[in-house]
């Protein structure tokens, strides 16, 4: 089976500062990794780098397209890249105002990603994007309401309808659950763990809250200071960690 | 050369000349804003300012000029921008649309077809199509550059959301040339038809220091949607003094208990329909 992003020692630095180092992974299709770290452990670096947001300083990143099989993806042009982030791709962004349009309607929000690969039939745009308001629990009477109206919890849902809209193959979550409380961030896991499941999609997830990872993620990658310390499935990472620090951070979740 | 003491057409030569390299350059890449060395000139910023440093930059001591505002030959910016050039080119004016080689026109297309031996300039207030969508000037490049317009869609989506058509009545977005996405400046969309024309046109931002063209006989498509096309609007009556039915009209209040009248608002168009009837 070949594997859907193939990373090999991908690194980042930021002048003498090390970003993240040396990191290789696979992702199979279906697959979804979580990446927990405390602030700073270059994680979200590591995101980045592999969103195409940032230009690491070696490494490749192997995706396999759907036409052309697998391809590195940091050599592509950059019209290609953005072809493969708004069709194959997506980002969900920890903060919801980084990857809604505020001042455009819930529709015109979903509807983005359709109208930037051709669609050009407003009736059909419309009718998707109700779909998939409906899909992340948010009424089909908000369609025309601006995401500034809308609660956190709705306006990360929204974000989350407009990036699977067309149907992306691999998407990469930066804290999808950041600054929603609870109750709200329960539900959420829930939308996103059946979207994930119903579509079959790829999903990288960082994170630093362990719940999100174990409710998520099939594998998982502890990183520190840059550096991968410990990967393995979810359970046996979590349940039975090796490295000292992965035994520090599994320890440190309160218990209520 | 008169007897001023300004060069011909106020600029110096060398400006002129850096006007006329970024013409070139926009008429060779249609729809393309190419940037340039705006010159602070004898009047404020939103007066035309751009079209008056391209209509400098093109005009030759034979030509005749013809200055609109609003389609109107006798309305305060297109008076002053006449006289300006009168006094330091001391060119022939007219406000015959056909006999004029040079036009310069604020947010309107005179309604008479022109032809190959003229050429028609824009004052641009904003140039940018993208502008009120994205804020960044580098992004709003890079998405030209690459072609990336489906966010002008998502302007146009808004609109039929909001109020159940394309609300965009004036600087409607057209694509020229199956490449860029251009701000025709803010005529009425009832103009936009009137782009792909046989005259030169020239697009002059002074502000944002912006010049570009559709050169004559360039496709200029505007934006819409398959279920939705673009309808260039038409009014309900005729114009009220000469009776043109094809016509753009003004609304113009007559007295104070409400009446009103619709005419033309090319004066020229109308006036000349007028004496032709007479």
């Amino acid at each position: 089976m070949t594997p859907l992003l193939d990373v090999q020692g991908l690194s980042k630095r930021y002048g003498g500062r090390i970003g993240c180092a040396e990191v290789s992974f696979q992702l199979y299709p279906g697959e979804v990794l979580g990446i927990v770290g405390e602030s700073g452990s270059g994680k979200s670096t590591l995101l980045n780098c592999l969103a195409g947001h940032l230009a690491p300083d070696t490494g490749q990143v192997i995706f396999d397209t759907r036409s052309d099989g697998p391809r590195d993806v940091l050599s592509m042009s950059e019209p290609e890249r953005r072809m493969l982030g708004r069709t194959d791709w997506a980002f969900v962004h920890q903060n919801p105002r980084d990857g809604l349009r505020m001042r455009i309607s819930a529709g015109g929000n979903v509807g983005e990603r359709l109208m930037a690969v051709g669609a050009q039939h407003y009736g059909a745009i419309r009718e998707q994007a109700t779909d998939w308001l409906g899909r992340v629990e948010i009424s089909e009477a908000r369609i025309d309401d601006r995401p500034s109206a809308f609660s956190g919890g709705m306006q990360q849902r929204l974000q989350i309808a407009r990036n699977l809209v067309t149907g992306p193959r691999l998407v990469f979550m930066d804290e999808p659950t950041g600054g929603l409380d609870v109750s709200v961030q329960a539900r959420l896991l829930d939308l996103i763990r059946g979207l994930v499941r119903r579509m079959g999609l790829s999903a990288i997830v960082v994170t630093h809250d362990l719940a999100v990872v174990r409710l998520l993620a099939d594998r998982l990658m502890v990183m520190k200071d840059g550096h991968v310390i410990e990967t393995g499935l979810t359970d046996q990472v979590l349940d039975d960690p090796q490295a000292p620090y992965t035994q520090l951070l599994v320890s440190s979740v309160l218990q209520v | 050369m008169s007897d001023t003491d300004y060069n011909f057409a106020y600029l110096d030569e060398q400006t002129k000349r850096m006007i006329r390299r970024a013409i070139l350059k926009g008429v060779a890449v249609p729809g393309y804003q190419v940037p340039f060395a705006s010159r602070e000139m004898p009047m404020p910023y939103g007066w035309g300012t751009g079209g008056v440093q391209v209509t400098a930059a093109c005009l030759t001591p034979e030509d005749t000029l013809k200055v609109i505002d609003q389609g109107a030959d006798d309305t305060t910016n297109a008076v002053s921008i006449r006289k300006f050039f009168q006094k330091t080119a001391d060119v022939a004016v007219t406000e015959k649309t056909g006999e004029a080689t040079i036009i310069q026109t604020r947010h309107r297309i005179p309604e008479q077809a022109l032809g190959e031996e003229q050429i028609l300039v824009y004052q641009v207030p904003i140039p940018e199509p993208l502008r009120f969508l994205e804020p960044s000037e580098v992004e709003t490049r890079k998405m030209h550059a690459l072609e990336d317009y489906g966010l002008m869609h998502v302007k146009l989506y808004e609109d039929i959301a909001r109020h159940g058509e394309i609300a965009t009545a004036y600087a409607y977005p057209v694509k020229v040339e199956g490449r860029y996405v251009m701000d025709p400046s803010p005529i009425p969309k009832f103009d936009n038809p009137k782009l792909e024309s046989a005259a030169l046109q020239l697009f002059g931002a002074g502000r944002e220091q912006r010049i570009y063209a559709v050169p004559p006989y360039t496709q200029v498509v505007s934006l819409d949607f398959e279920d939705y096309p673009f309808d260039p609007s038409k009014p309900a009556h005729p114009c009220a003094l000469c009776g043109a039915a094809d016509s753009y009209l003004d609304e113009v209040i007559t007295d104070d208990a409400g009446s009103r009248m619709f005419v033309c608002s090319d004066t020229d168009y109308c006036a000349s329909r007028r004496e032709d009837a007479a």
